[in-house]
């Protein structure tokens, strides 16, 4: 589904990432884990495309397409979710009408018909239920007056509504209280499918307890020092990330 | 209003420059340019005006000739040459019609391509609709309605001649034509307006909604409006306006005067797109208009207004709270783009006791914009326990525009409750691409957060037009990040 070719990317004339390869298949859970600075989050914006990280080397393939020259809605048109590490918000603008949009706009994009308003509630309705979610918070504003615990699940109501290929969640264990961490975790697995992929970026093995990862790798110094399966979780917990660098 | 769908929205999108600017190929008839009492004379004959009427312009232009044009405003432009202008321009063929099959099919094309089906106004929204087209009223619908319940919804030209004990018992008594510069141009040569009457103890069952339309080059605009709610009734107004594409300036000033007696409430509500000009600032509508309204013991004015066109605005939505426990509202949303200039605002003055003005102010700047809100609260001595609630908000686009405030209180009374507040915000880039990333482009993004950011004044308005005015706001900030 991802292939990443030996990707080379900066910002600000900062070189941050030196050389990532990475092949995620659909039906997989990659974890990749660092320390701060290791160029985690870098590797996700650079994959959705924000504007200031430059790709000065190398490729990213979405399902054999190379999405260089792709904006940032048009790969989320082709299925790339980024739950991020610090959702932003949009005051007068609530959840319901964020996500209606966001949804709309995808399918118009694919050459689908808008959802009507009808199963457009029902699906709200139906999603908002498998994330434990109360249906007031559907009409607050997006993410305005947020604890981070329901910044992050409303990343995930996100996530499951627009049903995408490829989720990377962007330290989305940050600022949850083990309740939350839970209920997102738990969100995430049920949407995972032979057809979907999801990529974890984490600093902690925590949330990888509960969503647990087919692979896992670490990233240091711009590069994937070390590949392994879900036991390397655990011995980086117990390790710390020195005896990689 | 007809349905407005996301495609609409995504075909207007596609088209940058501004999609009014066609041009009504209707037989026009024109006065020769310039201004003086032979032309005021004139207009006032066109119109079969009783002597009264005409007195009135005549001596509303020998006003006018002696006082000079306003400049305190935070605008700059070329003063339009007043005697370069035609003062009067109606379509030749002036149709008595009963029904719309008469109306001249060029025109109706227009409404077609303005959005505005009369049809389906009539069959779908329950508004009627009296159109003025450039300087005469064109179709009138909905009378037999109105006529059951009493109320009378005309052309102010018709008013005059069929009710001339209200016009002029109250034109001109809440806007006088000595107020101001404009205010006195347009006394002279208003050329039509609409006029509504709302008999005591009458809920308006409609909204009542006017169009008006810029046509025929270089034709200055002076619209007159006269809204009375007598004693305990209520009515919702609308008010909403585009105007097609000119080289030279054209010069609108209206005056629009609202009375609500004693226990009345008048809604007010305007959506205006005239043509603001290029993205050089090239052309585009002056308007200039005075709009008061008067309430008397437990009235309510509630002026709401989208302001999205024009080259240069200038205009103060105003109450006087006469009566004891009356109610004044402004909520406003003004948008500028490109080199758009718009100095708006609100007065509210506090006569009566007990009498409460809120005013919620949203600016909305990009391009090369200039944006101000300019804003009185007057409270007089009798004003006991006045209270009044201000918010102005401003949201910027890139680094070229400009947002400013301009608060003035004036309090004559101790037992007064004042509070202002006021903020500014920009659209940030974290923003833009929280949306991107989602699946919502830039344009569309931009969209959805001037809505979320205008919503408290947005949800003030009529339904059918709180859509109409979400489509305007998409419509004139299209482009102008990135």
């Amino acid at each position: 589904m991802l292939e990443i070719k030996n990707l080379h990317a900066r910002v600000e004339d900062k070189d941050i990432l030196k050389g990532i390869n990475l092949s995620v298949k659909a039906g997989e859970v990659h974890a990749i884990m660092g320390p701060n600075g290791s160029g985690k989050s870098t590797l996700s914006s650079v994959i959705a495309g924000k504007e200031e990280y430059e790709v000065t080397e190398g490729e990213v393939f979405l399902n054999n397409e190379n999405l260089e020259d792709l904006s940032p809605e048009d790969r989320a048109h082709k299925g790339i979710f980024m739950s991020f590490q610090y959702p932003v918000e949009i005051p007068g603008v609530s959840v319901t009408n964020f996500i209606k949009t966001a949804i709309n706009e995808t399918r118009k994009a694919n050459g689908k018909e808008e959802l009507s308003a009808k199963d457009m509630l029902h699906k709200i309705r139906e999603t908002a239920a498998l994330l434990e979610i109360d249906r007031k918070f559907l009409s607050r504003s997006l993410n305005e007056g947020f604890s981070g615990g329901e910044k992050k699940r409303n990343e995930i109501f996100q996530m499951a509504m627009l049903e995408p290929k490829l989720a990377i969640l962007d330290e989305t264990d940050s600022g949850l209280d083990i309740d939350a961490l839970k209920i997102v975790a738990n969100g995430v697995n049920k949407l995972k499918s032979k057809d979907n992929a999801v990529i974890i970026i984490t600093h902690y093995q925590r949330l990888l307890d509960y969503i647990v990862p087919d692979f896992v790798h670490v990233l240091h110094n711009g590069k994937i020092v070390k590949s392994g399966g879900k036991e390397l979780a655990h011995e980086l917990e117990d390790k710390g990330y020195d005896w990689l660098k | 209003m007809s349905k407005y769908t996301e495609d609409d929205l995504k075909k207007e999108l596609e088209t940058k420059e501004y999609e009014y600017g066609f041009y009504t190929d209707i037989e026009s008839e024109k006065f020769p340019i310039g201004l003086n009492e032979d032309i005021v004379r004139a207009i006032s004959k066109k119109k079969n005006e009783p002597e009264w009427m005409t007195d009135w312009r005549l001596d509303a232009f020998k006003i006018w000739k002696q006082m000079e044009e306003p400049e305190w405003a935070n605008v700059t432009y070329h003063k339009p040459d007043f005697q370069n202008i035609s003062y009067y321009s109606a379509p030749k063929k002036k149709p008595e019609l009963e029904s719309l099959d008469q109306v001249d099919p060029e025109l109706l094309k227009t409404f077609e391509k303005l959005g505005i089906s009369i049809d389906e106004q009539k069959r779908l929204s329950n508004v009627a609709v009296d159109i003025v087209m450039d300087s005469v009223s064109v179709a009138t619908t909905f009378k037999k309605t109105l006529n059951e319940k009493g109320i009378i919804f005309c052309p102010i030209s018709e008013a005059i001649q069929e009710h001339p004990e209200l016009v002029k018992k109250y034109m001109g008594s809440i806007v006088p034509k000595t107020d101001n510069f404009y205010a006195a141009l347009n006394s002279a040569v208003f050329s039509d307006g609409s006029f509504c009457y709302i008999p005591k103890g009458v809920k308006c069952p409609m909204e009542l909604s006017t169009y008006f339309r810029i046509n025929e080059g270089g034709t200055g605009q002076f619209e007159r409006t006269l809204v009375i709610a007598d004693k305990g009734s209520y009515v919702s107004y609308l008010e909403g306006c585009t105007a097609p594409q000119r080289d030279e300036n054209q010069l609108h000033a209206a005056v629009v005067e609202l009375i609500a007696l004693d226990d009345a409430e008048i809604k007010y509500s305007t959506v205006q797109n005239w043509f603001p000009g290029d993205k050089e600032g090239k052309g585009g509508v002056y308007n200039f208009v005075t709009k008061r309204g008067l309430c008397e013991t437990n009235a309510k004015i509630s002026w709401t207004q989208v302001e999205t066109g024009s080259a240069v605005t200038w205009k103060y939505p105003s109450c006087v709270l006469k009566g004891n426990n009356s109610v004044g509202e402004f909520y406003s949303i003004a948008v500028t783009n490109n080199y758009q200039q718009a100095d708006t605002g609100t007065k509210m003055i506090h006569l009566g006791k007990n009498t409460k003005s809120t005013i919620i102010s949203k600016g909305i700047s990009a391009g090369k914009s200039q944006n101000s809100y300019r804003g009185l609260v007057q409270i007089n001595k009798r004003a006991e326990n006045a209270r009044n609630f201000s918010q102005c908000d401003s949201l910027l686009m890139g680094n070229l525009c400009g947002a400013h405030t301009f608060p003035y209180i004036e309090v004559k009374n101790k037992s007064a409750q004042i509070e202002h507040e006021a903020t500014t915000s920009k659209i940030g880039e974290d923003q833009l691409f929280y949306c991107n990333q989602r699946g919502i482009d830039t344009d569309k993004a931009i969209a959805l957060i001037v809505n979320g950011f205008s919503k408290e004044v947005l949800n003030k308005l009529p339904m059918e037009f709180a859509v109409e005015a979400q489509k305007l706001l998409e419509i004139s900030l299209e482009g102008s990040v990135g």
